[in-house]
């Protein structure tokens, strides 16, 4: 209750600044915080990322494993994303199920590397009909000051160009032995805009969020090719603004994009 | 795998060397980083081998529902977990029953060190996540949590130093590794203490072990926990220690500029002065 009425005293300050043009940590409207990429952060994931976009913090591993194929696709693999919020992220989240956020950052994750094609499913298929690779990617989410979304989206793309397949015999996974690496042929990127006291603004912090009436998440391709929207929150936008909004979003795609080799 | 299992591994060769080069005695490298997450009241990273973990703190706290305060003293609600992709078959992303036992143990351990009276009907709330493991991350867990609760500014009567100990190939040894761990004849003791006191805090054990084997191991592991415990107290200095010499510079510097203003202020014609600088400060206060 205390948390709320705070956050409802910041939320004045950002609109009020965000009016005059401005952002509480100084930044212009387009900016992104310091972006930080450390790879390889577990030796028993087949991948992994840790990303800090200011103080947020996530950490992403990718796990191979086996199974059979869906039947409607029987020469295809596929991915599962899976999000946990951390109860040390934010002194709200709590452990148990997830919930409807944690699989919303899940779900539009997971849309954004699958409908892009940055990952061939036939090429995960190891016997038609009987053993596909299923690439499992797992986020945690470690700190949450705001835009989970993009940063979620950075650690998969980071943990999946890491990625090694391991090797498969005689119908078990040989551990620690690998068959060769995941073949990434896109890095989609989400950004996600928010609306604030009626102005658009990348990389939103925790404070502006709570302030914002609206969110709009966009994952391009480097081809420019848009492979995701979402639109979060209760208020609405104009057509204008969303064609503002994915021509920030393909800009920015591309900035970070360059962070990755 | 198999072929590996049948094939005898001599796990302490002639010169006193285990099968990763280490002696008896020797813990694995430990790396601790207080103060890694901005939004816990307390935290803490920390590397034990290939051992890695994360722990965040907050409280105390109002426990809430309600019904589970207790007027006597602060609950300790301690999360073990493991993420899917830090152990070689990725684990089921629901918490299993050796998650819940693990992190029940460990919040009575550290329930042990913390001044609990002094925080009634709150709550102390500590996670930590696993995310790459070789053997010993309870005890991996347990280092970090209680610097991420000495970071929280926690009294504590000490903090809580855990070390695992155990036997392989006839040998006691030491902060055992995985390979180690799956010796025939493997026990595993991960214990920890309060090391002023030497109080133990946990002690779980698995295996076949004789009178004399257990005095050894026992011994052996305080001598491990009270290494870790120098570490862990290094790491909370550093990261201390550090912030305050900062702080003294930045004292420093505005006691000069102070000094420069007053000298400045000296030479200066004396200004007539008014009544309202007479007034004390806040003089309604007292």
């Amino acid at each position: 209750m205390k948390e709320e009425i705070i956050w409802e005293l910041r939320s004045d300050k950002v609109k009020e600044l965000a009016k005059q043009g401005k952002r509480i940590d100084g930044r212009s409207f387009d900016e992104y915080r310091k972006l930080e990429i450390e790879t390889g952060i577990s030796e028993n994931a087949h991948g992994s990322c840790r990303v800090k976009l200011g103080e947020t913090d996530v950490i992403a591993g990718v796990k191979f494993d086996v199974a059979e194929p869906y039947p409607d696709s029987p020469g295809e693999g596929s991915i599962t994303v899976g999000v946990e919020l951390m109860p040390m992220a934010s002194p709200v989240f709590e452990p148990g199920p997830p919930r409807a956020d944690s699989i919303e950052l899940a779900r539009v994750t997971d849309r954004g590397i699958r409908e892009s094609k940055a990952i061939d499913f036939s090429e995960l298929c190891i016997t038609e009909g009987e053993h596909v690779w299923f690439a499992f990617i797992d986020l945690y989410i470690a700190n949450d000051n705001g835009n989970l979304f993009d940063a979620c989206a950075l650690s998969a793309i980071g943990a999946l160009l890491e990625a090694k397949i391991p090797k498969f015999e005689d119908g078990k996974v040989i551990q620690k032995e690998f068959s060769g690496k995941l073949n990434l042929k896109k890095k989609p990127v989400l950004a996600t805009i928010s609306k604030v006291a009626g102005v658009l603004l990348a990389d939103a912090l925790l404070a502006e969020e709570k302030a914002s009436e609206a969110r709009f998440s966009v994952s391009t391709t480097e081809n420019e090719e848009l492979c995701a929207f979402q639109k979060g929150g209760s208020g609405t936008f104009t057509q204008k603004e969303l064609d503002q909004a994915i021509d920030l979003a393909i800009a920015k795609g591309k900035e970070l994009r360059s962070h990755f080799k | 795998m198999a072929e590996e299992k049948n094939e005898v591994l001599t796990y302490v060769d002639s010169e006193g060397k285990r099968l990763d080069g280490r002696k008896v005695d020797e813990l694995r490298e430990i790396k601790i980083l207080p103060s890694v997450l901005s939004r816990a009241d307390g935290s803490c990273y920390l590397e034990w081998g290939q051992n890695k973990v994360l722990v965040g703190v907050y409280g105390p706290r109002e426990a809430l529902p309600q019904h589970i305060q207790d007027p006597t003293k602060a609950l300790v609600d301690f999360v073990y977990r493991m993420a899917t992709f830090s152990v070689p078959d990725r684990k089921n992303p629901r918490p299993g029953r050796r998650e819940v036992e693990i992190s029940k143990v460990c919040g009575k351990a550290l329930e042990g060190a913390i001044f609990l009276e002094r925080f009634p009907n709150t709550t102390i709330d500590i996670s930590a996540y696993i995310f790459d493991s070789n053997a010993g991350t309870r005890v991996t867990a347990l280092a970090a949590a209680s610097v991420a609760l000495a970071d929280a500014g926690i009294p504590m009567r000490d903090l809580v130093s855990p070390v695992a100990v155990g036997r392989a190939g006839g040998h006691i040894l030491l902060d055992l590794n995985k390979q180690e761990e799956d010796a025939p004849d493997a026990v595993d003791m991960p214990m920890a203490i309060l090391p002023r006191t030497g109080e133990v805090v946990l002690l779980q054990m698995d295996g076949l072990l004789s009178k004399e084997e257990w005095l050894k191991a026992f011994q052996l592991g305080v001598k491990g926990c009270r290494t870790v415990y120098k570490k862990q107290k290094e790491a909370l200095k550093k990261r201390y220690l550090e912030t305050s010499a900062e702080q003294d510079k930045g004292i420093k510097k505005a006691a000069k500029e102070l000094e420069k203003a007053t000298e400045a202020k000296m030479a200066a014609p004396e200004e007539p002065q008014t009544n309202d600088s007479e007034e004390p400060i806040g003089g309604d206060s007292k």
